[in-house]
């Protein structure tokens, strides 16, 4: 590949010799990578990336050492997944891991999420927000920086070893293993105390698994972003081939409008563009593509839709003096539309983001509804099955239950257990006085209290073999009720 | 998505075989998984070095880091003591059975070792939940033979019954009928006379010769009214529960035979704290005075 920068007699518009590498036609399965050198592009995408690159680091290095006083007893990180303690920490919600099914309920509303953004926009979370392509676009910031912009790249990359191609390459190296550290070494602070094991991991005092997964993070961080980088995207994501079934032909995307572009050529200054397209040909767009390939292909798997070819020929558009958007976000109908002579149209409602923006809803409003609902306080009873009944000595039958009172409020409740039965039963516990059928115990802050109850039944009360009860509990202080509903065992009569 | 139909053998390089004009082409793995496989057989040869690896005649290599999955359980039951410790204390100084029911987390760290113990030690004769089997006490209900209070079962479980401990409880249940002391006819009206006390259906008359009978030879233990004595082991004769079962045929099993259940002492084999768990766990298994 010549990547010297040639101008052309007859254009005005410098034409960059390079070739699309990573394009399906082109790549061979049996070749080693070639290396892709992006060229830097200013315009209205870039700065947006940018700006997504900057909002999306800062949420994931930031977040979790923000603090969130939750009072005693409690971690006060805002975003907190505590293995040991088994709880999940998200600002005022607070976890148990038998309510898993949120994390599920978030991550059906992640996937609805992406669906809808992908079928009115195409591939925006690749081209934005994925952190394959943020953690990418700042080691080619970083590589940028260093060894300078596409053709100094170039021509670094085939100079040989000199001392300061050495030293060039040692310091970009650092560098990327330092962002590589520093992310790894931020996955931890969600799982811990962020100061305490940032203190811990800098002192050598961490556990063994802090370090393990700082390295092997810090590893994939090196190895994605910095040497593999589109090919985790083509060959390792299994999104793109998903994506294809969430798009079509009303989805926007970053798309070469060959209505106009075709029949593209080298143009000269002051020539008539009387039956030319208006590309010139000059292959901006594939010198800027961060996935080496050719946007003129059409849409394609390879393609993250990151929109910089858009910037790239924008620039060029605006020299030669032709119309923007000769590369833009439009859709595979309109390209026909324009061919038929129609005017083009965005349609963002369709059945299809309808059905998916229905899908969100739904899900986000359960997710919502049941979130403020949640019940703090629940009741469980076990009963005892060996055996299943006792018969005192007086011939009265006592049923055994443990009874688990969850408390999922962070403070000390005094609640009042109750036994509710049709026929007349007397009521004990270890530890606790029944009075009238109710009992006043206490349920430690966050936690479960267990209680031993025992039900007995007076000889021949009850003219079936069995009846049932209810076990409830009740907040005087809240109103807040659980009830558990369960059966007095006896003995079958004869 | 563009279709690739020009992709054909990735080389031209042949390994200059051939074979009847077909040539063998040279399509390398790829560099990825050859690098792989030599990092795996470097992994192998560090894994050597460092953990234990081969096995010799008499041992094996120890490796560098010198590790053991037995030192490791070692370690980890040290710690698992070390932080049960303090509740372990709290446990060997408990006298009365409400210091431990009137703290919610000392009962259900208590609860939970009884548990333990309990379905280690005891489950096999009295069942897993202490229901108990015929000849084997139902830990369950209110009847107790030597005592239902915690002191009382804390006794037993110490030195058992009939176990040979010199402090163990030891009574005696006549053969009546084996030893030829009663008549089988009187034995007979024995039953009926026993049936009747818990208020069972026995003939009246046969009831009313045994009385007696029973003062002179059951009442020194069981009491004049049959109501059993916890200092002698003596059971209820007048309540619904039945060791031996409480019909009868049971009962005259009982008569001509005699009983003397067996209970391990346990003391020596179990620690005091973990005695006092096991007493507190069956005391608040429900039927603890």
């Amino acid at each position: 590949m010549d990547a010297k920068l040639t101008t052309q007699p007859a254009a005005d518009i410098a034409r960059y010799d390079v070739e699309a590498v990573n394009s399906a036609a082109r790549r061979s399965l049996y070749k080693a990578r070639e290396p892709i050198y992006p060229k830097l592009v200013d315009g209205t995408y870039r700065k947006l990336k940018w700006a997504m690159l900057i909002f999306t680091l800062c949420v994931y290095y930031i977040l979790p050492w923000v603090r969130w006083p939750r009072g005693p007893n409690e971690p006060d990180q805002a975003i907190l997944v505590d293995f040991p303690g088994r709880r999940f920490y998200f600002f005022n919600i607070e976890l148990w891991p038998d309510e898993l099914y949120y994390i599920t309920g978030l991550l059906v509303i992640a996937a609805l999420g992406l669906f809808l953004a992908t079928s009115l926009f195409g591939r925006v979370w690749c081209g934005y927000s994925c952190p394959q392509t943020v953690w990418t676009d700042l080691f080619v910031a970083v590589e940028r920086l260093i060894e300078g912009d596409r053709n100094q790249r170039i021509k670094l990359a085939r100079e040989p070893w000199t001392a300061d191609k050495i030293r060039k390459k040692i310091v970009k190296h650092a560098l990327w293993i330092l962002i590589g550290a520093a992310t790894g070494g931020a996955w931890m602070f969600y799982f811990h105390d962020a100061p305490t094991v940032a203190a811990q991991l800098f002192r050598g005092e961490a556990p063994f698994t802090a370090y393990f997964f700082l390295g092997l993070l810090t590893l994939t961080t090196y190895l994605f972003a910095g040497s593999m980088r589109e090919q985790v995207c083509t060959y390792m994501c299994p999104w793109p081939r998903i994506q294809a079934a969430l798009t079509d032909a009303e989805t926007l995307q970053v798309t070469y409008k060959t209505d106009r572009g075709e029949p593209r050529g080298a143009h000269k200054k002051g020539e008539s563009w009387e039956g030319k397209g208006d590309c010139v040909d000059c292959n901006s767009c594939v010198a800027a593509c961060p996935m080496g390939i050719d946007i003129r292909d059409g849409a394609q798997l390879e393609c993250i839709n990151c929109a910089l070819c858009i910037d790239a020929c924008d620039d060029v558009m605006a020299k030669v003096g032709r119309p923007l958007r000769l590369i833009g976000y439009d859709t595979d109908k309109n390209l026909a539309r324009r061919k038929a002579g129609e005017k083009p149209k965005v349609r963002l409602v369709r059945p299809r983001t309808i059905i998916y923006a229905a899908a969100l809803s739904l899900v986000g409003g359960l997710m919502a509804y049941s979130l403020a609902t949640r019940a703090t306080l629940q009741v469980n009873v076990l009963r005892d099955r060996t055996p299943p009944f006792v018969r005192l000595s007086d011939g009265s039958i006592r049923n055994a239950f443990t009874v688990k009172i969850v408390n999922r409020e962070n403070s000390t409740r005094a609640l009042t257990l109750s036994v509710d039965s049709q026929t007349p039963v007397a009521l004990s516990a270890i530890g606790e006085e029944f009075q009238g059928g109710a009992a006043t115990v206490s349920a430690d802050a966050d936690g479960v209290r267990s209680v031993r109850v025992f039900v007995t039944a007076p000889p021949r009360s009850s003219s079936s073999a069995t009846f049932p009860i209810a076990i409830s509990v009740l907040d005087p202080a809240t109103g807040e009720a659980a009830r558990r509903e369960t059966t007095f065992l006896t003995e079958r009569r004869k | 998505m563009a279709r690739n139909d020009k992709r054909g053998p990735a080389t031209d390089d042949t390994t200059g075989h051939e074979w009847d004009g077909i040539r063998e082409f040279n399509n390398p793995l790829p560099r990825w998984w050859v690098l792989t496989f030599y990092a795996t057989v470097v992994w192998a040869i560090v894994y050597w070095v460092f953990m234990p690896a081969w096995p010799g005649l008499t041992g094996y290599t120890k490796g560098l880091r010198n590790h053991s999955e037995r030192a490791n359980v070692a370690a980890d039951i040290a710690r698992l003591e070390a932080a049960r410790g303090a509740s372990i204390k709290r446990l060997a100084a408990v006298t009365r059975v409400e210091e431990v029911e009137n703290d919610p987390d000392l009962l259900q760290f208590t609860l939970a070792a009884g548990a333990s113990i309990f379905g280690d030690n005891c489950a096999t004769c009295h069942g897993s939940g202490g229901q108990g089997f015929p000849g084997y006490p139902n830990l369950n209900d209110d009847s107790w033979l030597w005592g239902g209070s915690f002191a009382d079962i804390k006794q037993t479980i110490r030195y058992g019954i009939r176990s040979g401990h010199e402090k163990a409880h030891v009574s005696v249940m006549q053969a009546f009928g084996r030893d030829g002391l009663l008549p089988p006819e009187t034995i007979s009206d024995l039953v009926a006379h026993v049936i009747r006390l818990s208020g069972g259906e026995a003939d009246a008359a046969a009831a009313a010769r045994a009385a007696p009978v029973f003062q002179q030879q059951c009442a020194a233990c069981h009491g004049p009214a049959g109501k059993g004595d916890p200092l002698q082991g003596a059971p209820d004769l007048t309540d619904a529960i039945w060791l031996y079962g409480g019909d009868r045929k049971s009962i005259h099993t009982t008569l001509t035979n005699g009983r003397a259940g067996v209970m391990p002492a346990w003391e020596g084999r179990l620690t005091q704290d973990q005695i006092t768990a096991l007493a507190v766990y069956v005391h608040d298994l429900g039927g603890g005075q």
